[in-house]
């Protein structure tokens, strides 16, 4: 393991709350520089993921490396480099936002007073208010803005954005990107998928406590089906008899289908033959990414909703 | 250019808009639903109002039981009277009254009972109404609430009411089963009367607390204020009692325990009682008719901009979150160090005239009169202090529940920084509060006996306390550490300290129930002599078990939401 390429190397994570297997064999690597998108649906493990990486809980079995030091022995030498925003922020109802801000970037060794100054300004909070009178939007700009002044070097961001409306969505993505461009980490969990493909390099997919997929967004697009939909000059025919070709339906001339990255070519090539007319791709959406994993959940949920 | 014609009241609009709050129409509007909650609330409560009651009632009988075994004949009782005939006792007890016309079971139960017993009564309505309104409208459930059909005045009506069905509850269980006990002199109308005081001081204070969560936003605060009204209706009534009375009329503690349940059976006080929940309850709905839902009756003001040098250390920072509540309590046993201060010139009066020193009582431990009483205002000084900081060690617990702890701790801030702090502040803090619970006993004591000395010695004698105090602090760390959901069960120390310091003497419990408490290790100032070797001891339990408890959190994972 290099520690100046991986800023956060997992691996065999285990976590059990009472019977809950929380965490089942986690692996997740994040290189240095990156913005990681850490992706799965509530109570998959995001958070405690999270939480274990930053020495809140103690793991059961596995190793964690971060930025090369250990989450739970190394707890605050390592919070010092590293800026925590939760997904569901609690204030102090008698403090200030303003309060609150210096505080938990000052406890995290320092605070930059300008770069504070702007982020309050581009997210428009008004940092006079007690905590108890914030929105939930509002005191997650808190601690995003906290977590962006300060000098962190790796930042651990847990749905960061919930609740926030969408011109603060797009005030938020614009300073991840300049946190990026800075030569910062970011492992950034959210299910806003949008967000995802719009800033990570990387997504890892995790599911009931453990990664399912990992890799760049073009990788995983590779490894999924692209839908195809094309009107030849001659009727199609012999395209189910390709390999990877999935779900073929054609009516007057239009052809519609689904096929695997790694047959993306072939398939092509046989339309080609037909004379295409027009075509159309759809690479596969992080949707339908995810519902590749998730997919039989769902079937099964709807299938206990007709049975019910 | 529009004009607008739809707005304003026009004459001849649907009755539905101009229900005054006054008619039937109106009233029903704003109680809607109110049924529907009083059986949401009982159910909520299933468990903690009968828990309540039978406590309350256990505190009667236990007390009857001991009572009937430890005087049953007419010479012990005489006896007994004559021990209680002091400023301590009375100020412990109530009016002087119960023991003039023979001390009989009936007499004992209502003078030993009504006083300390009707307190826990009345913590019983606060924590109901404070528990089913602004703790409510604090959680933000009320909005969700308040958004389907239930009227604006339904969740004080709904939890007046419970509080109301759990004193009346309360009230017809201690009448019905003292009356059917058969114990010697306890008549069915005493019986009557001793469970009607008790539920009506219960309702008196639901009623108080009815204001209070009125004032403040938060349910901390409410039940803060409300339990400090008890407090002083506690205290006038026994400045009153060993007085001339005067101060225990101000008193609804003071109304009970002047009906006489079984001596004289006067059932008039409860009227005054009656008349006070009447206005009170009234002022309650006034003023939750002119607020929003979740607000105070305060306006917030715009804060600081950023944080001051101070809030940015950990210390700093525990303390701004304990100010509010270290003021409070500051202030709170200020005053009452000094009440209990101002009447020691009564205690020196009612020395002067009786004859003799009573050789019992003079064997419980008094050199006078003034220094046993004083020594008895120390542990309940004592006592409330402990409370405070069982309070104040609570607060990590509730940072870590309330998911604030977890933003803090994925700072530079370590963990065991983080706990120290707040119990540094609760340490602090705490030996802050005997320090002027002693001073204002010493200054109006001082001031009210002309006799200097009293002034140092009485604050002396409330800081030997500060061991037991450290070593309360220590239960509660250790528990947090260990055992972060019985974080509570600190509260057993504080009282049992006082069940065993106030009650036990009178009861006569055994020696080692007295060894179990901390407090039972403190040398009783003034009265007896200082020890040192217990203050020792205590002080090194206590720093054993904050380490302890450092020891513990540092291991445990954070709890999280």
């Amino acid at each position: 393991m290099d520690t100046a390429t991986t800023a956060i190397s997992v691996s065999g994570l285990v976590k059990t709350f009472g019977r809950t297997r929380a965490l089942d064999g986690l692996d997740l690597s994040v290189d240095t520089g990156e913005v990681h998108g850490f992706l799965g649906p509530n109570g998959a493990g995001k958070s405690t993921t999270i939480r274990v990486l930053l020495g809140l809980l103690r793991a059961d079995a596995g190793t964690a490396r971060l930025l090369g030091h250990h989450p739970w022995d190394d707890a605050v030498a390592l919070h010092r480099r590293l800026a925590y925003v939760p997904g569901d922020v609690e204030l102090w109802p008698a403090l200030t936002g303003g309060e609150a801000i210096d505080l938990l970037a000052r406890l995290r060794g320092g605070i930059d007073a300008s770069r504070r100054d702007e982020l309050i300004e581009r997210f428009g909070l008004d940092p006079t208010k007690k905590g108890r009178t914030y929105s939930k939007g509002n005191r997650q700009k808190v601690a995003i803005i906290a977590a962006l002044a300060s000098d962190a070097e790796l930042l651990l961001l847990d749905e960061p954005t919930a609740g926030l409306d969408p011109l603060m969505e797009v005030v938020f993505q614009d300073v991840i990107f300049q946190a990026k461009a800075a030569g910062k980490t970011v492992l950034l969990s959210s299910h806003i998928l949008a967000q995802v493909e719009k800033l990570c390099d990387r997504v890892s997919i995790i599911r009931l406590g453990k990664i399912v997929q990992s890799g760049t967004l073009s990788e995983m697009r590779h490894l999924t089906r692209t839908t195809i939909e094309a009107e030849t000059a001659r009727p199609v025919s012999g395209l189910d008899a390709l390999p990877g070709v999935h779900d073929v339906r054609s009516d007057e001339g239009r052809v519609h289908f689904a096929v695997d990255g790694a047959h993306l070519d072939e398939a092509v090539r046989h339309l080609s033959g037909l004379g295409i007319r027009s075509l159309t791709s759809h690479p596969p959406t992080l949707e339908e990414l995810m519902l590749r994993h998730y997919g039989d959940e769902l079937a099964a949920h709807n299938g206990a909703g007709g049975a019910a | 250019m529009t004009t607008r014609t739809e707005t304003g009241a026009q004459p001849g609009t649907e009755p539905e808009a101009s229900a005054a709050p006054g008619t039937p129409e109106g009233r029903r509007r704003l109680l809607a639903g109110t049924g529907t909650l009083i059986r949401f609330a009982l159910r909520r409560d299933r468990i903690r109002l009968p828990v309540w009651i039978a406590a309350l009632l256990m505190a009667s009988f236990t007390t009857l039981g001991k009572l009937e075994g430890l005087y049953a004949d007419a010479a012990d009782q005489a006896a007994l009277a004559k021990t209680m005939d002091s400023p301590a006792a009375l100020a412990m007890t109530g009016p002087r009254h119960y023991l003039e016309d023979g001390y009989g079971i009936g007499a004992m139960l209502s003078h030993q009972v009504i006083g300390f017993y009707v307190v826990l009564a009345g913590l019983m309505s606060v924590l109901i109404v404070v528990r089913h309104t602004r703790a409510e409208e604090e959680t933000g459930r009320a909005e969700l609430l308040r958004s389907t059909v239930v009227g604006r005045h339904a969740a004080l009506t709904a939890a007046l009411t419970v509080a109301v069905i759990a004193n009346l509850a309360l009230a017809a269980l201690l009448s019905v089963s003292l009356g059917g006990s058969g114990a010697a002199g306890l008549t069915w109308e005493g019986s009557l009367l001793y469970g009607a005081v008790f539920g009506g001081v219960g309702i008196v204070f639901a009623a108080v607390a009815s204001v209070t969560v009125q004032i403040t936003e938060h349910a901390r605060g409410a039940s803060g204020m409300a339990v400090g009204v008890i407090g002083l209706a506690y205290v006038l009534r026994a400045a009153g009692d060993v007085g001339d009375g005067t101060l225990s009329w101000l008193s609804p503690i003071g109304w009970a325990q002047r009906s006489y349940p079984f001596v004289d059976n006067l059932w008039w006080p409860l009227l005054l009682m009656l008349a006070v929940c009447a206005v009170t309850g009234g002022a309650g709905y006034v003023l939750s008719g002119r607020r929003d839902v979740g607000a105070g009756l305060r306006r917030p003001r715009p804060g600081r901009r950023v944080a001051s040098g101070a809030l940015m250390r950990p210390f700093g920072f525990a303390l701004r979150l304990h100010r509010g509540m270290l003021i409070g309590f500051g202030c709170g046993v200020f005053l009452l160090g000094t009440m209990y201060g101002s009447i020691l010139s009564d205690v020196d009066d009612m020395l002067k005239n009786v004859d003799m020193v009573d050789e019992t009582f003079t064997a419980a431990g008094g050199v006078n009169f003034v220094e046993s009483f004083a020594s008895v205002v120390m542990i309940v000084n004592a006592v409330v202090a402990a409370v405070y900081v069982v309070i104040a060690a609570g607060r990590p617990r509730a940072e870590e529940s309330a998911g604030r702890a977890e933003p803090l701790l994925a700072t530079g801030l370590s963990k065991v920084r983080w706990l120290w702090s707040h119990l540094a502040v609760a340490l602090l803090g705490g030996t802050v509060t005997l320090l002027l619970a002693g001073l204002g006993f010493g200054i109006a004591g001082a001031a009210s006996t002309g006799d200097r000395d009293l002034l140092l010695s009485l604050t002396g004698a409330a800081l030997a306390y500060a061991p037991a105090l450290w070593v309360t602090l220590g239960v509660a760390a250790v528990l947090f550490g260990w055992l972060p959901r019985a974080t509570a069960a600190a509260w057993l120390v504080p009282v049992y300290a006082f069940l065993v310091g106030y009650l036990g003497k009178i009861l006569q419990f055994p020696d080692w129930m007295n060894n179990v408490s901390p407090f039972g290790h403190v040398p009783q100032l003034p009265a007896k002599e200082m020890d040192w070797t217990p203050m020792l001891l205590l002080t090194a339990i206590a720093a054993g078990l904050l380490a302890l408890g450092l020891a513990g959190f540092r291991r445990r994972d954070l709890e999280t939401k």
